[in-house]
């Protein structure tokens, strides 16, 4: 859960959807025009993060119906 | 001697007199024109472009109230930087590429035109077709003529370069694009950009 916090935080903590595509503006010099060029590049957005705190959450509830391993102590025999 | 100086000198002037107008075409080899598009509703904002842009534009430098053209963007170039946005925004539950490939603006009248330098000022009255329905728009645009600019652009051509440069905004609504529903999330309004320049090479 903190790891996927940390990621989407790392990564811009983008409020928006995720993104796949970020715009790269460039100036052409001779017409003074602004151009995009599209560049791929994983931006986690709420989307990603919420899915990621969905999933902690199913896995922390599942973890509460697995039996626990007990530790027994060893019968030293003679 | 003399004559041939003479047909010459006369071509000349001719052809400043009776300069023809010049014919641009706006496929851009370098990818830079493009059109833009924003929708700001209260739950969601959604910036995007386009880059498929053609289409001609035939200017004449010494009367640009005369200007026409036809400029066309593919609706197959429109890019969001979600791709699930994407998708939802081209199939047939919005923009239909399948069914409408193509978007366009086609100039009929130029009103008010002011001309300072190289750069005129006028507003279009023209038809705006998405999605198959076609509405008449004014719209605001500056045509800067940049003479002899081809060749700085693209190596080993002569030239003249044409930039176009306008905003305006739609409702997708009036196109026939889920009229009335989604507006939280999907605004009604459209800004509408369009940056791009157009060659006539000599």
């Amino acid at each position: 859960m903190a790891g996927s916090i940390v990621f989407w935080a790392a990564a811009g903590a983008n409020r928006g959807w995720t993104k796949t595509h970020i715009p790269i503006k460039t100036v052409d010099a001779v017409t003074g025009l602004e151009g995009i060029q599209w560049q791929a590049e994983f931006v986690p957005g709420v989307d990603f993060l919420g899915a990621a705190l969905l999933g902690a959450g199913v896995l922390a509830g599942i973890s509460l119906f697995v039996p626990r391993k007990s530790k027994q102590p060893k019968m030293e025999t003679k | 001697m003399k004559t041939k100086l003479a047909i010459l000198a006369l071509i000349g002037v001719t052809g400043i007199v009776f300069a023809a107008p010049q014919t641009f075409d706006f496929k851009d080899p370098k990818g830079i024109n493009n059109a833009g598009f924003k929708l700001d509703a209260p739950l969601e904002a959604i910036n995007g472009n386009a880059s498929g842009v053609s289409g001609t534009v035939t200017f004449d430098p010494e009367n640009p109230g005369a200007t026409k053209g036809k400029i066309v963007v593919a609706t197959g170039s429109l890019m969001l930087p979600n791709p699930m946005q994407k998708q939802h925004m081209l199939s047939d539950k919005w923009l239909d590429v399948a069914k409408f490939p193509e978007i366009c603006f086609e100039s009929k009248e130029f009103k008010n035109v002011k001309t300072t330098g190289d750069t005129t000022m006028a507003d279009v009255t023209g038809t705006f077709t998405l999605k198959g329905v076609s509405k008449e728009l004014t719209v605001p645009v500056k045509l800067t003529y940049l003479k002899d600019k081809l060749g700085e652009r693209v190596p080993n051509q002569k030239g003249d370069l044409l930039v176009v440069r306008a905003s305006f905004t739609i409702k997708r609504g009036d196109f026939n694009i889920n009229p009335g529903q989604y507006e939280d999330k999907v605004s009604d309004t459209i800004e509408i950009t369009l940056s791009i320049a157009g060659a006539s090479p000599n």
